[in-house]
C-alpha cells in the first residue's frame, strides 16, 4: 500500500509493467442502417502508475471505451483485443470478467448513486467486494472498510458504516464509491466523469483526494472527462476522442501546449480563461457534433475542420507518430490527421 | 442615473417543508438591479438559490416578501391579465433545451406560439415572415421549420428556444444555465449568439450559471450567492481580479486550470466540508462553517452587504482580503 517505503528501482521504472494492452478495439451496436461503431479501432497501453486522461464530447465514444474494458456494454459486439496482464478479455467468459471487475479493476462513475444500492448500508456495500474477492471474514472486512473510509477522509467512519446512501451528501457518496473502488487494492481504476455531478468546491476536494490516493499506491487510472481543466489537473497522458476514434495522443504538457490536431486545438481555444485577456468573441467549432450513424467516408472531423483538403475525404487518417524535429516527446505524440502545416495558436 | 431594467428589493422565498416549522429559506433578503443593456451573472453552487431566483422573477414560485420592479410596476403584485401582459417583455431560456420544447409541435409552431398569443392581429404571411427571420437570426435553416424538437442536437434546440424567447422582442431575458448542458464546441457558439443578440436588441439579461468561465465571458457584473444569501456583487474585472469575499475566492480557486504545468504548480487547499443543509443554515454568516477566516463574530452576527472599493461584500473581514 505504501509505495514510498518501497521505492521502485530505476530499471523497473524504465520498463514499467504492462497492465492493459488494447489493440484495434471496435465496439459496435446494431443500427437501422447497418452497424454503429461507437468505438472504432482504438489502441491503448497502460502500465502501473499511469494516469491516462481521455477527453471528448458527447458521442465521442469515451464512455463506451471505458465500459468495453470491463465488457459492460450491454448488447454490443466487440472486435480486436484487450489484454489485462496478458489475459485476453475480448470473448472472455462472464466469470473471468467478474473476477476482474471490482477486484483488479475498480470503477468510479459520474453519479455515485448508480454505484450504490439505496437499500443497503454503506458498511454492507463496502465489505461485499472484499469478502468475495479476498475471502475475508466479516470482522476483518469491516476493519478494512473502516481503514478505507479513513483513507478517503470520511468523518465519523464508524457511524457511516451503518448509514444508507441517502443520508450522505453528494461529495461524501463519491468518497464512498472511491473507497469501494480501492478496497481490493486494484491495479487499475476506471473513472468516468467522477466529478462532473459535483459542485466546484467539492470537485476540488475529490480531485485532491484522487491525487493523494495515487501518490500512496501504484494504481493506474484511466480518467474520462469532457472537461479539459479536470484532465489537465489529473492526467499525465491524454487521448482525445472524436466519433469513436482517438484523434490525438500525447503527454499532458505537449497536448496542452503543442496540439497538432485541429480538433484538439479548437477544443483548447474554446476554453474561457479565468484571468488575463478576454476575447470579445469565443472561438467556435462550426457545424454539428458527429453522428456515428452517418459519418463521412474520410476523417469524421472534416466537415467542421478549418484545414480540410481533398485527401481528408478519402479515408479516415490513421493515428501515427508525429516526427516533428525539436519535439521533446515526438515518439509518444500521435495524431490522426493528414494536414501537416501549422495550425493557429 | 437611469432607471434600471429590473430592480429586486429584499426578495425572500421560503418553501414549506413537512416536519420543518421554519421551512426552507431558499432566498433570504436578496437585493440587486440590472441596468438596461447589461448582463448580470448569478453564480453559486447547489442550494444557493439561483434557480429559485429565476423562478421567483418569472412568478413560477411564490415569494415570501420583497419587490421586483420592472417597467414601473412590482411584478410580484401583478395578477391575471396584467401579469400575462408583462410576460411579453420578460422571457426565459432554460438549461435543458429539449425539455423546454413541446415535442408534439414543429419548430415553426413552437416559434410562432408567442405571436399567436400576443400578436393576434398579424396575418399568416406576416407571422411566417417573422418566424423565418427569427430562425435565420439564430442560425437555423428554413428546412428546419417543419421538423420536430427530437430531430435536433442540444445546441440547435437551444437556438430554437432563443428564437422563441426573442419573438416578441422582449426587454429582459432570464437565462437559467443556458449553456451548461451543451458540449464544449457548441457552448461557445451559443455564448457568442447570446452576446450578439443582446447588443443587437439592447437586451438586459440575468445569466444564471455555475460555470465561472462562462460567466466571465458573458456578464458585465456578477452576483455570488451562497445558501440563499448574497455574498458579493461586483463588476467583472473586480470580481475576477480582486474578489473580496472568501467564498468568491474559494470558488475561483476551485476551478481546474486547463494547463497541466500551471495546474500542478499552484498550491490549492480546497475548502473543507460541504454546503450545509438549507433546512438548518448556520447562524450569523451562512458561509462561516467552511470559511478559513471565520471568527467568533461570524457566528453571532450576520454580515450585511456593504461597499468596499468597487465591490459589494457581505463579510466582516472583507477589508483584510485586499
Amino acid at each position: 500500500m505504501n509505495a514510498s517505503r518501497n521505492p521502485t528501482s530505476p530499471s523497473h521504472a524504465c520498463e514499467p509493467e504492462a497492465l492493459l494492452t488494447v489493440r484495434g478495439l471496435r465496439v459496435s451496436y446494431r443500427g437501422d442502417q447497418g452497424p454503429l461503431h461507437v468505438v472504432d479501432g482504438v489502441d491503448l497501453d497502460l502500465a502501473a502508475g499511469d494516469y491516462l486522461g481521455i477527453v471528448g464530447e458527447s458521442g465521442s465514444g469515451k464512455t463506451q471505451l471505458l465500459l468495453a474494458l470491463l465488457g459492460l456494454n450491454a448488447g454490443a459486439r466487440f472486435e480486436g483485443s484487450i489484454r489485462y496482464r496478458g489475459e485476453e478479455l475480448v470473448g472472455a467468459s462472464e466469470a473471468t470478467l467478474r473476477r476482474l471487475r471490482g477486484a483488479r479493476i475498480g470503477m468510479i462513475f459520474q453519479d455515485p448513486m448508480t454505484a450504490l444500492n439505496p437499500y443497503l448500508s454503506i458498511g454492507t456495500q463496502l465489505i461485499e467486494g472484499v469478502r468475495r474477492h479476498r475471502g475475508l471474514g466479516r470482522a476483518a472486512a469491516l476493519a478494512r472498510a473502516l481503514e478505507m473510509l479513513d483513507a478517503v477522509h470520511i468523518t465519523e467512519p464508524r457511524r457511516r458504516l451503518r448509514q444508507h446512501p441517502h443520508e450522505l451528501s453528494g461529495g461524501m457518496r463519491q468518497r464512498v464509491v472511491i473507497a469501494m473502488a480501492m478496497i481490493c487494492e486494484p491495479d487499475i481504476i476506471l473513472a468516468d466523469e467522477p466529478t462532473t455531478a459535483l459542485d466546484v468546491t467539492v470537485q476540488a476536494q475529490i480531485l485532491s483526494l484522487l491525487h493523494e490516493l495515487r501518490a500512496r499506491t501504484r494504481v493506474a487510472v484511466i480518467l474520462v472527462s469532457h472537461d479539459l481543466g479536470v484532465i489537465a489537473e489529473m492526467a499525465d497522458r491524454v487521448a482525445v476522442m472524436y466519433a469513436g476514434r482517438i484523434v490525438e495522443q500525447a503527454d499532458a504538457p505537449t497536448l496542452f501546449t503543442a496540439a497538432r490536431h485541429p480538433y484538439t486545438q479548437a477544443l483548447r481555444r474554446s476554453i474561457v480563461p479565468l484571468e488575463g485577456p478576454l476575447p470579445s468573441r469565443l472561438p467556435t467549432i462550426g457545424g454539428l457534433p458527429p453522428n456515428v450513424a452517418s459519418l463521412p467516408p474520410g476523417c469524421a472531423f472534416a466537415p467542421r475542420c478549418g484545414y480540410v483538403f481533398d485527401r481528408c475525404g478519402l479515408a479516415p487518417p490513421p493515428l501515427v507518430p508525429i516526427s516533428a524535429p525539436g519535439l521533446a516527446h515526438g515518439e509518444q505524440h500521435r495524431k490522426a490527421c493528414y494536414y501537416e502545416g501549422p495550425i493557429g495558436p | 442615473m437611469t432607471t434600471p431594467a429590473l430592480a429586486v428589493e429584499h426578495l425572500s422565498v421560503r418553501y414549506a417543508v413537512a416536519g420543518h416549522a421554519r421551512g426552507l429559506q431558499a432566498l433570504d433578503d436578496v437585493s440587486f438591479f440590472v441596468q438596461r443593456g447589461e448582463t448580470l451573472g448569478v453564480v453559486g453552487e447547489s442550494g444557493c438559490g439561483k434557480s429559485t431566483l429565476a423562478r421567483a422573477l418569472l412568478r413560477l414560485v411564490p415569494s415570501t416578501s420583497g419587490r421586483v420592479l420592472f417597467r414601473g410596476e412590482d411584478l410580484l403584485a401583478l395578477a391575471g391579465p396584467e401579469l400575462r401582459a408583462m410576460r411579453e417583455h420578460l422571457q426565459v431560456i432554460f438549461q435543458d433545451p429539449l425539455a423546454s420544447l413541446d415535442p408534439r409541435l414543429t419548430v415553426a409552431e413552437i416559434i410562432a406560439e408567442p405571436l399567436r398569443e400576443f400578436r393576434r392581429g398579424l396575418t399568416r404571411a406576416e407571422r411566417d415572415e417573422r418566424v423565418g427571420a427569427s430562425l435565420a437570426r439564430v442560425g437555423l435553416l428554413p428546412e428546419h421549420l417543419r421538423r420536430y424538437p427530437h430531430e435536433f442536437s442540444g445546441g440547435q434546440a437551444q437556438r430554437i428556444g432563443i428564437a422563441r424567447a426573442l419573438m416578441l422582442q422582449p426587454e429582459f431575458l432570464v437565462c437559467d444555465e443556458p449553456i451548461s448542458a451543451l458540449d464544449a464546441s457548441i457552448k461557445s457558439q451559443i455564448a457568442n449568439l447570446l452576446k450578439d443578440l443582446q447588443q443587437e436588441f439592447q437586451l438586459s439579461l440575468l445569466f444564471i450559471a455555475h460555470d465561472l468561465a462562462a460567466v466571465r465571458f458573458s456578464c458585465d457584473r456578477i452576483m455570488v450567492l451562497y445558501l440563499g444569501r448574497v455574498m458579493e456583487i461586483a463588476g467583472r474585472a473586480s470580481l475576477f481580479e480582486s474578489p473580496r469575499h472568501p467564498y468568491t475566492r474559494a470558488l475561483l480557486q476551485a476551478v481546474p486550470i486547463a494547463d497541466p504545468v500551471r495546474a500542478r504548480a499552484r498550491a490549492v487547499s480546497p475548502l473543507s466540508g460541504e454546503i450545509p443543509s438549507p433546512l438548518s443554515p448556520p447562524s450569523g454568516c451562512v458561509f462561516r462553517t467552511r470559511c478559513p477566516l471565520a471568527i467568533a463574530r461570524c457566528a453571532a452576527e450576520q454580515p450585511r452587504l456593504r461597499r468596499i472599493g468597487d465591490n459589494e461584500v457581505a463579510c466582516h473581514r472583507a477589508e483584510e482580503l485586499a
